[in-house]
């Protein structure tokens, strides 16, 4: 009986607020698809990070057979020089900055290239031997990359160095100011939403007075005066965080997973359907939480005596 | 029908006092009243004299400044906020303005009440006829309130507050916006209701109410209480 009742009584102010919860719907809907954005954000700046960033920071590419740079005139690097290259780095002055040298052979660069990207364009028309070692060095502070660069740089063996941060600090700037943006916009909507809900809740319990003075009188318990309201916002705010999780899954699926994907950008790892699945559930407990909150701070004032 | 006297104390003021406003007058003043399961008790005394917040402080709307009240064996200052529902489903209220759902019919107003504390369908389908019944509105379960006198509303009303048989019956001016022939029926039904053993504490201006009745009369004036007599009329002064 009580269960039809509370069914019965959500229905009923549903329908008798409509716009109200459409309203509601919408701008949780919105609010959630930005917070969902800067989180999806933050999942692919990490995914770059962990690709490429935090591993290697400065690439030194050693000479390859056919170089078009003036000092690998003499042909490629030989195994006196890499010695030589790598003493230089691990110890006297650069041994101090240096937190870590990794030796990437030819046959272990092209092994990373076919594992980022089995049937790119790079992998189709290279070979093992078309790639050039190189010293890849993480320095205990990247910011010591001028003092590496002019150490090695002139070395014989030595093709060109590469302070790696710059070919993805723009992009990652880009990225972590998108997700600022995202965040700042979620902040300014997930209020408006529970202002939104707030006012939901109070016009449906003022519309609904009549009924929740007689229950109080009658003996009826809080929760079930109360509840009602409560699931009207929950629902309404639920709702809005599916369609966004909804949203956010058809964006990635179609625009980054297959447009993105298929473009000349492809050796990137790009996030999947996968990653919005495990921003779901937060984006859902954040729809729930808010209504929760909403209607806990509204109800005590327009249900009670 | 003879009337259970069993002399349980169910609304027991004891030197109750309540200030809604620091400083201001307070609306009773050190009240002592003791009513006995079964007793119909008139409390009469002109506007502001305190007989709302007396049926308040019962109700647990409100709570006393000082002094002790006990109602239905729950000493109400000691009662939780969650167990006030269970206090008020042994209270029927009933209103000067009725206080009906418009879009509700007759049995629906009634089941209303017995819905929303939880009873079954067959519970409230097997009483509901019943208590409409007992209130002569038997055949018009399925009007609307706006298609019934002002009388046959309050009948309504007192089928809502009645039908769990609550052991105490308060009324709040229950006449005061009918028409003297129509009151003397509500009066008849509540002296009806008395007789079934239900304690009845009535709020009225109604002197010719209670000098037919001829019933315990407790007189409050400014928040005090001026007269506490066993079969008593409305006018009359203390003694």
């Amino acid at each position: 009986m009580r269960l039809r009742f509370i069914v019965t009584e959500v229905l009923q102010g549903l329908r008798r607020n409509t716009t109200m919860a459409l309203s509601v719907i919408i701008v949780t809907l919105v609010s959630l698809a930005f917070v969902g954005s800067a989180a999806l954000l933050q999942i692919q700046v990490g995914k770059l990070k962990d690709d490429w960033y935090d591993r290697v920071e400065v690439s030194i590419f050693l000479c390859p057979s056919d170089s078009a740079y003036a000092q690998c005139k003499a042909g490629p690097v030989t195994p006196s020089q890499e010695d030589n290259i790598r003493a230089i780095l691990e110890t006297g002055e650069l041994g101090e900055i240096v937190e870590q040298v990794y030796y990437e052979t030819k046959q272990e660069a092209w092994e990373n290239l076919l594992e980022r990207d089995p049937d790119g364009f790079f992998a189709q028309q290279l070979t093992a031997d078309d790639m050039q070692p190189s010293f890849r060095v993480k320095l205990q502070d990247p910011e010591q990359f001028a003092l590496v660069a002019d150490a090695i740089e002139m070395r014989p063996g030595v093709e060109h160095v590469v302070d790696q941060r710059e070919v993805f600090g723009t992009l990652f700037q880009i990225l972590n100011r998108a997700t600022l943006l995202a965040a700042a916009l979620a902040i300014v909507m997930l209020l408006a939403a529970m202002l939104l809900i707030t006012t939901t809740i109070r016009l449906s319990a003022l519309s609904r007075r009549k009924e929740t003075t007689i229950m109080r009188m009658v003996g009826s318990s809080k929760t079930l005066i109360q509840l009602p309201f409560m699931l009207e916002g929950i629902i309404a705010a639920t709702t809005g965080a599916l369609l966004s999780i909804i949203g956010l899954w058809l964006g990635v699926r179609y625009l980054v997973q297959d447009w993105l994907t298929s473009s000349n950008l492809s050796w990137v790892d790009y996030i999947d359907e996968g990653d919005v699945l495990s921003v779901a559930p937060w984006l859902l407990l954040i729809g729930f939480g808010l209504s929760a909150i909403a209607s806990v701070v509204t109800l005590g004032r327009y249900t009670s005596a | 029908m003879p009337t259970p006297r069993a002399p349980t104390t169910v609304i027991h003021f004891s030197d109750v006092s309540k200030v809604y406003t620091r400083g201001a007058r307070p609306a009773l003043d050190e009240v002592s009243v003791t009513i006995e399961r079964g007793d119909f008790v008139f409390l009469v005394g002109a506007s502001g004299s305190g007989k709302s917040t007396f049926l308040k402080l019962v109700l647990r709307e409100e709570r006393p400044t000082a002094g002790r009240i006990h109602v239905a064996g729950r000493d109400l200052a000691k009662l939780a906020s969650w167990r006030v529902p269970q206090l008020r489903r042994e209270i029927g209220a009933v209103f000067q303005d009725f206080r009906l759902l418009p879009n509700k019919t007759v049995f629906q107003n009634v089941g209303f009440a017995l819905q929303v504390i939880g009873k079954n369908r067959r519970y409230i389908e097997t009483s509901v006829p019943e208590i409409l019944d007992l209130v002569g509105l038997a055949g018009k379960e399925k009007r609307l309130p706006h298609e019934l006198s002002g009388g046959e509303q309050q009948r309504v009303a007192i089928a809502r507050a009645f039908v769990n048989r609550p052991p105490i019956l308060l009324c709040d001016e229950p006449t005061g916006n009918l028409d003297p022939g129509t009151s003397i029926g509500i009066m008849r039904l509540l002296d009806r209701i008395n007789r079934t053993g239900t304690t009845v504490l009535m709020a009225t201006h109604d002197e010719l109410m209670v000098d037919q009745m001829r019933k315990r009369v407790v007189e409050l004036k400014d928040g005090r209480v001026v007269r506490d007599q066993l079969q008593g009329v409305y006018g009359l002064e203390p003694a």
